[in-house]
């Protein structure tokens, strides 16, 4: 496989397009790689996902940038798979293309009220906060004193801590400004975050929950019959043997019953509770949510679920968030497995779901491959399975037939169905002016949030970022 | 991580047989398969499952194996998994109980297969990624 020219064509610019676009360029010496993002940004929910106050985590793109830095490697930004390219225009440029394009939209929880004003999918009000142009508009009535997040992910943990932080907090991140100024105005004091099963079921890791127990302005309460173990889970801690498990089950009963503090706000982590419905306020806005109590049940295979029984409450709260998972998005010619919200695939070989016989020539890698679940790195094993799928098959010469296979022929092709496609190079620059934007206020960056924006800042006729 | 995560990148062949095949239409088809496992269906409900293991003890004995109707060989009370099972719960019950194989269903339609194998693999992804992302903020000088 060292010879053979490959020209790959990689949709998205997450980790795991980050991760592949690496693995390919390592191992193939031949191998150009062109990787498009209908963003002018790259690296997705690195930018667009991960908190704003966690940074650290977000140096991560380091590495990336130094993939960015191979001479057969180009971005091509502000470039939408879909809208401006097609899957007949790659299959004329390009020997093989990888789709990488994570889960676009939500989970619904499929509950009365879920439509009522006030009522938010988590997708949506991360995306504000990150400044992602497609979000910008978005408004949340953050006059309510109470909050509901449903759902126990990380993704949920992120949720109630944003609607918990204080105003010079926000600040000193890289949240959108349009989301600092709306969150420092916010009312919202209680938040409430439910789980539906009990605490050796909770999805978030435990450094995340630590970090929500030393918030300084925060008050976390947990109802410490809610944090005691069922006779099921106890079992199941015992059985699984697992130090990790056992060290969050271990935190969140010692954080039960802690006495309050009497700060400012209130973050009440609750398990053992589903959303039934949302309750109208009486002008088509959520004023409440009915919860039920659950109980655990186990299935044959010993997998515990939420059993409703007959105890219900009313928490008051004009703002709800679904945080109940990420779902993928199809693609326009592109098989898509709607059971699971992925692209058809048999480990990372796109493959049409009725026969099961693999497309030549197409791959997936990332959340539109294997769903919604696991951090940036799970990425990686994920990505390197689909490279070495890509270099088999090339080695065994199946790929797509371009009649067009060079760059030129691609800039051609690319430039006639994109006004303005953004390169690494032109990245740097929008990342510079956003860091400079950050050093001005004391913080890390201060983030573009439109594409018009970007691309007037880039063409020298723009104004500063936040704009 | 739920079993729908680890069936997402599995495609959409189950390896199955009818309940009326023989024990040699099931070895034909596990060899053919390259699987160690069949799901037996009636209709779109599965019925029970058959295992290599399952042939491997009956050829002990000395009656005629292959042309045994599977029903004579496979386990009948099959434990059914479902797409929201947490793996790890799953992983535990399986290792206990001394299966491989997991067939899962949606609806009471059989939608997937996944062996204790799939499930290890899909644990130690999940491990692998937190390193990996912990390694990387090291590397990038992230890291306190
Ligand atoms: C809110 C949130 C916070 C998170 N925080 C952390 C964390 O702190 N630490 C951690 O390790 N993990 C975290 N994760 C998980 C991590 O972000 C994911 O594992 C990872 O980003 C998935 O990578 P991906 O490349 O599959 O998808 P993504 O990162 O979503 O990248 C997909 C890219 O494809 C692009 N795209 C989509 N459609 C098209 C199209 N039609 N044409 C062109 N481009 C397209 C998108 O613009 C995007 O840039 C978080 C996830 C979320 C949702
Ligand atoms: N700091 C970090 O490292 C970080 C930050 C954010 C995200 N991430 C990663 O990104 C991935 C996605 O995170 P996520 O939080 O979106 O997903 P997740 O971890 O899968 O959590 C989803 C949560 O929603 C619950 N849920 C699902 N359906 C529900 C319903 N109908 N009613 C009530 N609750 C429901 C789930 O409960 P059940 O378990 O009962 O189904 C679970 O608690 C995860 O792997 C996560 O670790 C990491």
């Amino acid at each position: 496989m060292t010879g053979l020219p490959l020209r790959v064509a990689l949709i998205g610019a997450g980790p795991a397009a980050f991760y592949a676009a690496d693995h390919l360029l390592k191992q193939a010496p031949s191998a150009e790689v062109d990787m498009f993002d209908r963003l002018p940004t790259p690296f997705g929910l690195v930018r667009h996902g991960v908190a704003p106050d966690h940074q650290k985590i977000k140096s991560v793109v380091k590495g990336f940038a130094a993939v960015a830095g191979d001479p057969r490697f180009r971005f091509f930004g502000n470039v939408e798979f879909g809208r401006d390219i097609d899957l007949a225009g790659l299959a004329a440029h390009y020997h093989q293309v990888l789709f990488a394009t994570g889960a676009q939209t939500d989970r619904r929880m499929n509950i009365p009220g879920e439509d009522l004003a006030g009522s938010f999918p988590a997708t949506g009000f991360v995306a504000w906060y990150n400044g992602h142009p497609s979000f910008r508009g978005e408004r949340f009535n953050l006059e309510t004193p109470a909050a509901v997040v449903v759902g126990v992910g990380n993704v949920a943990i992120d949720v109630a801590r944003m609607l918990s932080l204080d105003a010079h907090e926000l600040a000193a991140t890289d949240m959108a400004r349009h989301a600092v100024a709306a969150l420092a105005a916010s009312h919202v004091r209680d938040v409430y975050v439910l789980g539906r099963r009990g605490p050796a079921q909770a999805a978030f890791t435990t450094p995340e929950l630590k970090e929500l127990s030393e918030l300084p302005n925060v008050d976390l309460v947990i109802d410490p019959a809610e944090a005691a173990l069922d006779p099921l889970s106890a079992a199941e801690l015992e059985r699984a043997n697992d130090p990790v498990l056992r060290r969050k089950v271990e935190l969140i009963q010692a954080l039960a019953g802690r006495p309050l503090a009497g700060r400012p706000r209130r973050l009440h982590l609750r398990f053992l509770v589903s959303p039934e419905e949302l309750l109208d306020d009486g002008q088509g806005r959520v004023g409440a949510v009915r919860v039920v109590s659950n109980e655990l049940v186990a299935s044959g295979t010993g997998s515990l679920s939420a059993k409703p029984t007959t105890r219900r409450e009313t928490i008051p709260a004009g703002l709800v968030f679904r945080s109940v998972g990420y779902r993928g998005v199809e693609l326009p010619g592109v098989p898509f497995d709607s059971r699971w919200g992925v692209i058809a695939n048999t480990a990372g070989r796109v493959c049409d779901p009725a026969s099961d016989e693999t497309i030549p020539g197409l791959y997936t890698a990332g959340w539109i491959k294997r769903g919604p679940s696991g951090v940036i790195g799970t990425n990686k094993a994920d990505a390197v399975e689909t490279v070495a799928a890509m270099l088999a098959d090339a080695a065994a010469g199946i790929s797509l037939h371009p009649s067009h296979p060079t760059a030129a022929e691609a800039d051609a092709y690319i430039g006639s169905r994109c006004t303005r496609p953004v390169s690494f190079a032109d990245w740097q620059r929008l990342d510079a002016m956003e860091v400079e934007a950050g050093a001005r206020v004391g913080c890390p960056r201060v983030k573009f949030s439109s594409v018009t924006g970007m691309l007037a800042a880039l063409d020298g006729e723009g104004g500063p970022p936040g704009n | 991580m739920k079993l729908e995560n680890v069936l997402a990148a599995k495609g959409s062949r189950i390896e199955t047989c009818a309940l009326t095949d023989t024990v040699r239409d099931v070895i034909a088809r596990l060899k053919a398969a390259n699987v160690g496992a069949l799901v037996v269906v009636d209709g779109e409900r599965p019925a029970g499952i058959i295992s290599e293991r399952d042939i491997a003890r009956a050829i002990d004995g000395n009656t005629d194996v292959p042309s045994l109707p599977v029903s004579a060989l496979m386990t009948h009370d099959v434990v059914l998994g479902e797409p929201g099972d947490d793996v790890a719960a799953v992983l535990d019950t399986m290792t206990a109980n001394h299966f491989r194989h997991l067939p899962v269903v949606l609806d009471g339609r059989l939608v997937g297969i996944v062996t204790t194998g799939d499930l290890v693999r899909a644990e130690l992804d999940t491990l692998r990624g937190h390193v990996v992302t912990l390694e990387d903020q090291v590397m990038a000088g992230g890291a306190e």
